[in-house]
């Protein structure tokens, strides 16, 4: 159980999402799970045996990097990943909700149910449309809402991005102002400057996402009561093959990530 | 053997519960599990080597860590979620043994073995009520054990072979009082998802047998709504007689 089975979770969602979900799905993956797991762990390994304090006193050093780092950056993308990964869930509880619906349609011989198999429902992608418009854009509002509050309450707690070299710690037991080191400083902020511009690139991702879903649907809606006799057929046509391309591109991704991911 | 199992067991659980027995499972793998495996774990990985008492005194810091934390948070996490997950293997083993029963009379004796009705459903509201159980106690174990949920920087231990009363630092105090926090907003969230499902099975078959008897009594012909829907090839006019007389009940047990 590790961020593989997350992988693994999400995985199933990102046949149901849009173009730009799946290369945010994509960017999550590589870009932050990954680096997480590869490099910042190792990074940030260390940190308090090498958190070094100019003093003897017992106890000192710990209450100073109690002081300084409350939570530690890597324990908060980890939170920040994981919560920013949960609202997807909401989109596969609702596609398997449907699937159960259309199941039972069709185990009831159902007319309208135009299935041959359960197979074909089981395969089956879902448009965005309806309910699950709304649910797939309250798990992107969600999801934008996680990012901001993660990244304002990192700047909250460590005063800005940079990890500073020295930091000046008097708490009670160090007998007077005391310096203490942090270890690898500027490895530590070039990942925290990282982590943070792949989280601004998510949120814009998700912006756009939504303002493409909000396009889309004020767009059929003026379509649907403009011509309200269109042909339905012809459009389903031309989205499926729009879908059928993304899912080879998003395979495609999504096997490359397969292969990294463990 | 690892969480991997646990997760393989969990997801075996999720074929035969509610919707809302699958909202828990979410919770329990992703806030709990996942966050113990990639974040508390490691924030308790050395918590022995870094808690330091200001004495040189060999023994007294290790005698006075013993006192302390008699078991460690993240062993009492672990246990806590082996713990709350094992009730929903009955109903595992339940719907084992309804298939068991089938293959072994060779008839098809239920609608469906995993659906929750009968015997099956008795099992599935035990397992919620042990699942809530473990739960409280062990929240009240956590309270009881470490004087509520807080983790203090300094405690003061006069423990022989310390010499007198020692100043001794726990490692990582704030980061381990915010994921007890998380610890326990979980378990009460996953508390309330237990109740709810209770009360949503109970009121649900409540409100079952109650239309049965009532259309029962109308029909004038009695009826025993504790046992489950059998259905037996060797009668077809009595399977054939039940939806004419359940007309409204028999399209729920379709799925």
């Amino acid at each position: 159980m590790d961020w593989g089975a997350l992988h693994t979770i999400l995985g199933g969602v990102n046949k149901h999402s849009t173009s730009i979900g799946k290369i945010w799905l994509t960017v999550l993956f590589i870009f932050r799970i990954m680096i997480l797991v590869v490099a910042a762990e190792r990074v940030w390994g260390d940190e308090q045996d090498d958190f070094i304090c100019n003093t003897l006193q017992p106890g000192c050093k710990n209450v100073c990097y109690d002081h300084f780092f409350p939570i530690s950056h890597i324990r908060l993308w980890a939170l920040q990943l994981i919560f920013v990964s949960t609202p997807a869930l909401l989109v596969a509880m609702h596609v398997a909700y449907r699937r159960h619906e259309k199941k039972r349609q069709f185990r009831k011989g159902d007319q309208k149910c135009e299935y041959k198999d359960i197979e074909e429902i089981r395969k089956q992608r879902f448009r965005i449309e309806g309910s699950l418009w709304w649910t797939y854009t309250s798990s992107i509002f969600f999801r934008l809402v996680f990012e901001a509050v993660f990244m304002y309450a990192f700047y909250f707690m460590y005063d800005g991005f940079r990890m500073p070299r020295l930091m000046k710690c008097n708490a009670w037991p160090c007998p007077n102002t005391v310096d203490c080191f942090v270890s690898r400083p500027t490895e530590k902020t070039v990942f925290t400057v990282f982590m943070i511009a792949v989280s601004s690139i998510c949120i814009l991702l998700n912006v756009a996402e939504l303002c493409y879903l909000l396009t889309k649907f004020f767009l059929r809606r003026s379509r649907k009561a403009a011509n309200p006799k269109h042909h339905p057929n012809h459009e389903n046509k031309e989205e499926t093959k729009q879908n059928e391309m993304n899912e080879l591109i998003s395979d495609s991704c999504q096997n490359t990530v397969i292969g990294f991911s463990s | 053997m690892s969480w991997g199992f646990l997760r393989d067991l969990l997801s075996g659980v999720n074929k035969y519960s509610t919707g809302i027995g699958r909202i828990w499972i979410a919770v329990v793998f992703i806030f709990r599990l996942l966050v113990y495996i990639v974040a508390a774990e490691n924030i308790w990985k050395y918590e022995h080597d870094e808690f330091e008492c200001n004495i040189k005194q060999p023994g007294c810091e290790n005698v006075c860590f013993d006192h302390f934390f008699p078991v460690s948070h993240i062993r009492l996490w672990a246990l806590q979620l082996i713990m709350v997950s094992t009730p929903s293997l009955l109903v595992v083993f339940h719907v084992a043994y309804r298939e068991n029963r089938e293959k072994h009379h060779n008839q098809k004796l239920y609608k469906s073995p995993g659906e929750i009705d009968g015997g099956l459903l008795y099992t599935y509201l035990i397992s919620l009520i042990l699942k809530t159980g473990f739960e409280i106690v062990f929240l009240v174990l956590f309270y009881k054990l470490y004087n509520g949920f807080k983790v203090p920087r300094l405690v003061k231990c006069d423990i022989r072979p310390c010499p007198n009363t020692v100043d001794c630092y726990i490692s990582k105090p704030t980061e381990k009082m915010i994921f007890l926090y998380f610890l326990v907003t979980t378990s009460c969230l996953c508390i309330v998802l237990n109740l709810s499902e209770l009360s949503y099975l109970i009121f649900k078959y409540s409100i079952k047998c109650y239309l049965k008897r009532v259309i029962k009594n109308r029909q004038g012909s009695k009826s025993d709504c504790h046992k489950s829907e059998i259905i037996s090839h060797n009668r077809p006019a009595a399977a054939g007689a039940v939806p004419k007389q359940l007309p409204v009940l028999a399209s729920e047990h379709t799925r």
